[in-house]
């Protein structure tokens, strides 16, 4: 659905320029979810605009459902639907005019668009504002009809540029239902960027992690989340004498790595890292039952998207920011 | 091509419905040149004899026709770029729309706006005194609708590119005044010295102003109303060359 080579775009302009996409490479398949993640400011929405061919790359080509995006930009344009990041309605218009005369412009005759957004805009949980101005409507509310404004044409591929900030979390919910049935009642490739890392992992089929314009990793959420290094297993001690027992023990673990012991807290903690929590774990507790160390309690922590996003940007998704 | 058209004519159609539904720049933008006429036509009245001509009117209606013309256009752009930032103007770019069409559209509804203008003031004009053939009449609503159509293609133009009215009002403002105190829009320019009239004659709004003026004097098939018809197809085909090119451009 997507293939890109060395995709490149340079803002140029009196104060210097930034490179704010340097080559970026990627495949999309059909049916896909991808998920576009990283820190602000890089570069995924000047990706967007140029899949979406509203902006024209310094470098670099793609094919985006078929068709080339600089030789025919009208064929991408017919088959493609795109929510902006901030915002795409007039604020004087009626709600319900701006969804039919936007659908209009894919040639979808009046009755159909208005037919097909009521439907839209039912699944979406905007029912009775059809007739009210843009200006009126909630922040969320308005995000929403962007929303059915890039999906009123049934487009084969739709790009999403953070769909979900300013929904509440029903609203969001609803959405990821909305687009996961996409997926499975049409076959809609989704392409959407998200700050919300919970969101991708529920969402996606496939992550892209970019950050100051280049892709610093890709794969599936389990995939990108078992390049932290494992989950963290945790043991609270009753007896502060046994940390050493403990500690020998679970540092010969296989594959255990960063094990320490803490005694800051108001009971001793021994922290180790290994590939898979589950696995060790049955093997760890009959070993420490054995020696004699008694538990007070355990804690497993699977990793987060947000620990991947710590090691791979360095930053944490949630502090955004310029790096 | 069908499919231009279709698209065409969904752009005019939004745009002439949001211009419906806020008609307060249409009703502000056919009170100032009424108020010219209301107040200002009657000093010119008795210095008719002066001027040239019997009927006072006969002048200065299409000096200030053409002041519709250009002002009425040429600040359309503002419009455009609050839509730029609402994101109305990405969202229809992402489209399969023709670039033209959403140029077009908009323009064409400028043009009907300017039109509908132009004919309610030649209306308030004949009961005060204006005297001039149909054909010149005729002739002088479709310059103003031709030079609209020129100028709100620029001005939709040079707001795709500033997209910032800081920068746009001064650019207008620039432009504006020189071009109106030389095109002879309120007097004659055939009043003016030597120099000044030689200076004018680079305007080419003063031609359109000569031509319309000469129309409504009766000399339709007369040089100056050819060439000032011209001079306004001239300035369409350039407007809305350059208007296009722009549109067609993909933004930064
Ligand atoms: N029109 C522009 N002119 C100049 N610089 C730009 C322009 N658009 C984007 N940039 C710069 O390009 C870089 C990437 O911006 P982009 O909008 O793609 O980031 P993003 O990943 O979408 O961030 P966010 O999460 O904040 O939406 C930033 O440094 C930004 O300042
Ligand atoms: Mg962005």
């Amino acid at each position: 659905m997507i293939r890109a080579r060395g995709l490149a775009r340079t803002f140029t302009s009196r104060r210097g320029a930034v490179h704010a996409v340097q080559g970026v490479d990627l495949d999309v398949a059909r049916g896909e979810v991808v998920g576009f993640l990283g820190p602000n400011g890089a570069g995924k929405t000047t990706t967007m605009r140029m899949l979406t061919t509203l902006l024209a790359p310094t470098a670099g080509e793609a094919q985006v459902v078929g068709c080339d995006l600089r030789t025919d930009p009208v064929g991408v344009r017919r088959r493609i639907g795109y929510v902006p990041q901030s915002g795409s309605s007039s604020p004087e218009a009626r709600v319900g005019e701006e969804l039919v005369d936007h659908a209009a412009l894919y040639g979808i005759p009046k009755a159909t668009g208005r037919t097909r957004g009521q439907e839209l805009f039912s699944r979406l949980d905007l029912d009775g504002v059809w007739e009210r101005t843009v200006r009126t409507l909630s922040g969320g509310q308005r995000r929403r009809l962007d929303i059915a404004k890039g999906l009123v044409h049934d487009p084969e591929l739709v790009f999403l540029d953070e769909p979900t900030t300013g929904l509440d979390p029903q609203s969001r919910a609803n959405l990821w239902t909305h687009i996961s049935g996409l997926r499975d009642s049409h076959g809609t490739t989704v392409f959407l960027t998200t700050h919300y890392l919970d969101e991708a992992d529920a969402l996606c089929d496939r992550i892209l992690v970019i950050d100051h314009g280049t892709i610093v990793a890709e794969g599936t959420p389990d995939q990108l989340k078992q390049r932290v290094s494992g989950d963290a297993v945790e043991l609270e001690l009753d007896d502060a004498t046994r940390t050493g027992d403990a500690l020998a023990l679970v540092s010969a673990l296989p594959g255990a790595t960063d094990a320490v012991v803490d005694t800051s807290g108001a009971t001793p903690r021994v922290r180790v890292r290994v590939p898979s929590g589950g696995r060790a774990l049955p093997g760890l507790l009959r070993q420490l039952d054995a020696a004699g160390v008694a538990l007070a309690a355990v804690d497993v922590q699977r990793p987060t998207l947000d620990d991947v996003f710590l090691e791979m940007t360095g930053r944490s998704l949630r502090e955004g920011g310029e790096g | 091509m069908r499919v231009f058209w279709r698209d065409t004519w969904r752009v005019f159609w939004r745009a002439m419905r949001m211009s419906l539904r806020n008609p307060a720049w249409v009703i502000i933008g056919l009170a100032q040149p009424v108020l010219y006429l209301v107040f200002f036509g009657p000093l010119l009245e008795p210095l008719a004899g002066q001027l040239g001509t019997g009927n006072a009117y006969q002048l200065f209606v299409p000096g200030i026709m053409v002041q519709l013309g250009i002002f009425g256009a040429m600040f359309v752009g503002f419009g455009l770029i609050a839509e730029v930032r609402a994101g109305v103007v990405e969202s229809q770019r992402v489209t399969p729309a023709s670039r033209t069409a959403l140029l077009l559209g908009r323009v064409l509804r400028d043009v009907v706006v300017l039109f509908v203008q132009a004919v309610l003031l030649v209306l308030v004009a004949l009961p005060m005194g204006l005297r001039a053939p149909l054909a010149g009449i005729v002739l002088g609503v479709v310059i103003v609708a031709l030079l609209g159509a020129s100028l709100s293609s620029v001005s939709y133009a040079v707001a795709l590119t500033v997209k910032s009215e800081d920068v746009m009002a001064p650019l207008l403002n620039a432009v504006a005044f020189p071009v109106l105190l030389l095109s002879g829009i309120l007097l004659p320019m055939s009043l003016a010295p030597g120099w000044l009239e030689t200076l004018s004659e680079i305007n080419p709004f003063k031609h359109v102003v000569d031509g319309v003026r000469s129309a409504f004097a009766g000399n339709v098939t007369a040089t100056d109303s050819w060439v000032g018809a011209l001079i306004t197809v001239a300035l369409v085909v350039l407007g809305l060359w350059y208007g296009t090119r722009t549109f067609r451009r993909e933004s930064s």
